[in-house]
């Protein structure tokens, strides 16, 4: 009896360990990393210590690791750190939103083109290619000039970003699935579309697609500050990562640290998120095989 | 006399396929002009070698595909329209088997799950009672409700042929259409899913179209059969006579190919040569580049397919003028 829990125990603990040690140090930091984000994005206005926008004009341009302002303060004596606070909390909002977009988007259509064929699927295969060839930084600076820079204009522009991939994933997946196996059976079975894509088809394929979810995200982060920079994603007084870096730029001899956090933040987010991406398309290739 | 449940009449499909990068689209015809009666309550089957277009006539006669000629009747109704309601309705009542049942199965579902889902789909039966029903299947398919929680992935492939078929009958189809049911499975459990099958026809009164290139199953399971050589059905007839004594000198070739104990090897005809490229289809009778009794006017005539004496028919000029006897 006893010997036999002995071996139990043990057992259970080898398999622990190795259960452990299939995940790789970098992979759990990244998780830490994006947990600390998304945290730091829910609370920002339990977490930041003064107001993105409260101007101390006396205290400009204060060096960091200052008792009152840990990263210091930008040209009109806001608190860097706040405004990191809030610029996460902007950025984490967009990028999500855009990433479900996009996702939902490119899903949809790639499934209407593998259930209509004919006409639509060419239609649907002729904007992937558009969307794959048109360089996306062109396109939205495009139409951020034309049509302004409000905020939910700005996360629809960045929800058409990389939907091309999940509509070429989605497509092929459900053809595949439709030609010999399951989805082919179910619809013999006399199920409706809407039963064959939303019950078994979208399920079998969801893993594929937040792993590529998480190829998008960190682009839509990157895209956001590329465009934030130049001026035309986010708007003063609202305040984002991109846009951080982009007016902190013109104190990067005399005040780098304005530009600093902002940048270093978006590398090591961006960073974490492909890591933890990388390693979830490794587990499940592993599971298929 | 018994009735006929399903008829296919002068079925044609055809598929375009494009030969190269800039080649021109071939229309290549995967079932030319079949005509097929399945009987209630019994078994016929399709036999021929890949490419011959037996899995294309099945999914013509199931619904699944439309024909380009010809037309399939189900209890002397025309089939409805594909993905229609109706179409949807008369699920019910035919069903498929395929030949790799772990890809007919959804991964991601429990075998009670996939097993009830027909149930949900057409609304059969209380809500409550469905589960009942559905295990109640799987005893009857010989799976013990011990399997009803596992994933496809955990069963054996028998197993999970047991229950994609448990899952087709569970709403009580009048026909079923196996697709080669039994190939992808080991020779023990062939033995075991065919009885089984036997079995569930006989206590359910079920019909059978049965496509299969395995002639010792067919033998088993079947009473009436089909032969197909590049989409044309050559040979008709009981499977008995058919088998023991075949006429066309395809069925021949295929019938000696089986080996049987005793028999010496060279009685065996073995044919020359590949089956020809449906997209090349050879004039006149599609078997002549092989047949050893070829004449000048197999290259040029379609021979057609004539009823016999027996009741069986076969479509072949040197038969039909009688020079070979049977």
């Amino acid at each position: 009896m006893r010997t036999k829990t002995g071996v139990a125990v043990q057992i259970a603990r080898s398999s622990d360990a190795s259960k452990r040690r299939r995940i790789p140090l970098s992979v759990m930091v990244s998780i830490a990393w994006i947990v600390v984000v998304l945290l730091v994005a829910l609370f920002a206005d339990q977490i930041a210590p003064f107001h993105y926008t409260s101007l101390n004009l006396p205290d400009r341009l204060i060096g960091p690791f200052d008792p009152q302002h840990w990263l210091g303060t930008d040209e009109l004596g806001r608190d860097v750190l706040s405004r990191l606070v809030y610029s996460v909390r902007i950025s984490v909002v967009v990028a999500l939103a855009a990433t479900v977009i996009s996702a939902i988007l490119g899903t949809t259509l790639g499934f209407m083109a593998a259930h209509f064929r004919g006409p639509v699927e060419h239609v649907i295969l002729v904007l992937i290619d558009f969307q794959a060839a048109m360089p996306f930084l062109v396109l939205s600076l495009s139409v951020l000039a034309f049509f302004g820079t409000g905020l939910p204009l700005f996360i629809a522009l960045m929800g058409l970003y990389g939907w091309e991939r999940f509509a070429r994933v989605a497509r092929g997946l459900a053809l595949s699935a439709a030609a010999q196996g399951y989805a082919g059976a179910v619809r013999q079975l006399g199920a409706s579309p809407r039963r064959i894509y939303l019950r078994h088809i979208l399920p079998n394929v969801l893993s594929t697609l937040i792993v590529l979810m998480t190829l998008t995200f960190p682009e839509i982060i990157l895209m956001e500050s590329s465009l934030s920079f130049l001026g035309l994603g986010v708007q003063p007084p609202m305040t984002s990562l991109g846009n951080m870096v982009g007016y902190g730029r013109e104190y990067m001899t005399r005040a780098p640290w304005i530009m600093l956090a902002p940048a270093a933040l978006i590398v090591l987010t961006t960073l974490s998120i492909s890591l933890l991406g990388d390693w979830l398309r490794d587990g499940l290739d592993k599971g298929l095989r | 006399m018994t009735s006929t449940i399903l008829e296919l009449r002068g079925i044609s499909r055809s598929y375009a396929i494009r030969q190269g990068l800039l080649g021109r689209k071939v229309r290549f015809r995967a079932v030319d002009d079949v005509s097929l009666n399945v009987e209630e309550g019994r078994t016929l089957a399709l036999v021929g070698e890949s490419g011959s277009g037996k899995s294309t006539t099945g999914r013509v006669a199931l619904g699944l595909e439309p024909p380009d000629d010809g037309t399939v009747r189900f209890r002397g109704a025309a089939l409805p329209e594909i993905d229609s309601p109706a179409w949807r309705r008369i699920r019910t009542q035919m069903q498929m088997i395929f030949q790799d049942p772990l890809a007919a199965l959804d991964r991601r579902l429990t075998i009670l799950e996939q097993v009830r889902e027909p149930l949900d789909i057409h609304d059969i039966g209380p809500t409550g009672e469905r589960e009942a029903v559905a295990l109640e299947m799987l005893n009857a398919v010989g799976l013990g409700t011990g399997h009803a929680t596992n994933l496809p992935g955990q069963l054996s492939g028998g197993q999970r042929q047991r229950a994609v078929l448990a899952r087709a009958l569970v709403m009580r189809p009048a026909l079923l259409v196996c697709d080669e049911p039994v190939s992808a499975l080991d020779v023990s459990i062939q033995a075991q899913v065919v009885n089984l099958l036997m079995d569930i026809q006989d206590r359910m009164g079920l019909s059978l179209l049965f496509i299969s290139h395995d002639l010792k199953v067919v033998r088993q399971i079947s009473q009436r059969i089909a032969v197909m050589y590049l989409g044309r059905i050559v040979e008709l007839g009981e499977t008995q006579a058919v088998l023991s004594n075949p006429l066309h000198p395809y069925t021949k070739a295929l019938v000696s190919a089986v080996p049987v104990p005793g028999r010496p090897t060279h009685a065996r005809i073995v044919l020359e040569g590949e089956p020809p490229n449906p997209a090349a289809r050879p004039s006149g009778c599609a078997f002549h580049p092989r047949c050893p009794l070829a004449r000048s006017e197999c290259a040029s005539d379609i021979p057609q397919l004539t009823v016999r004496r027996d009741g069986g028919a076969v479509a072949c000029h040197v038969v039909a003028s009688g020079k070979v006897c049977a």
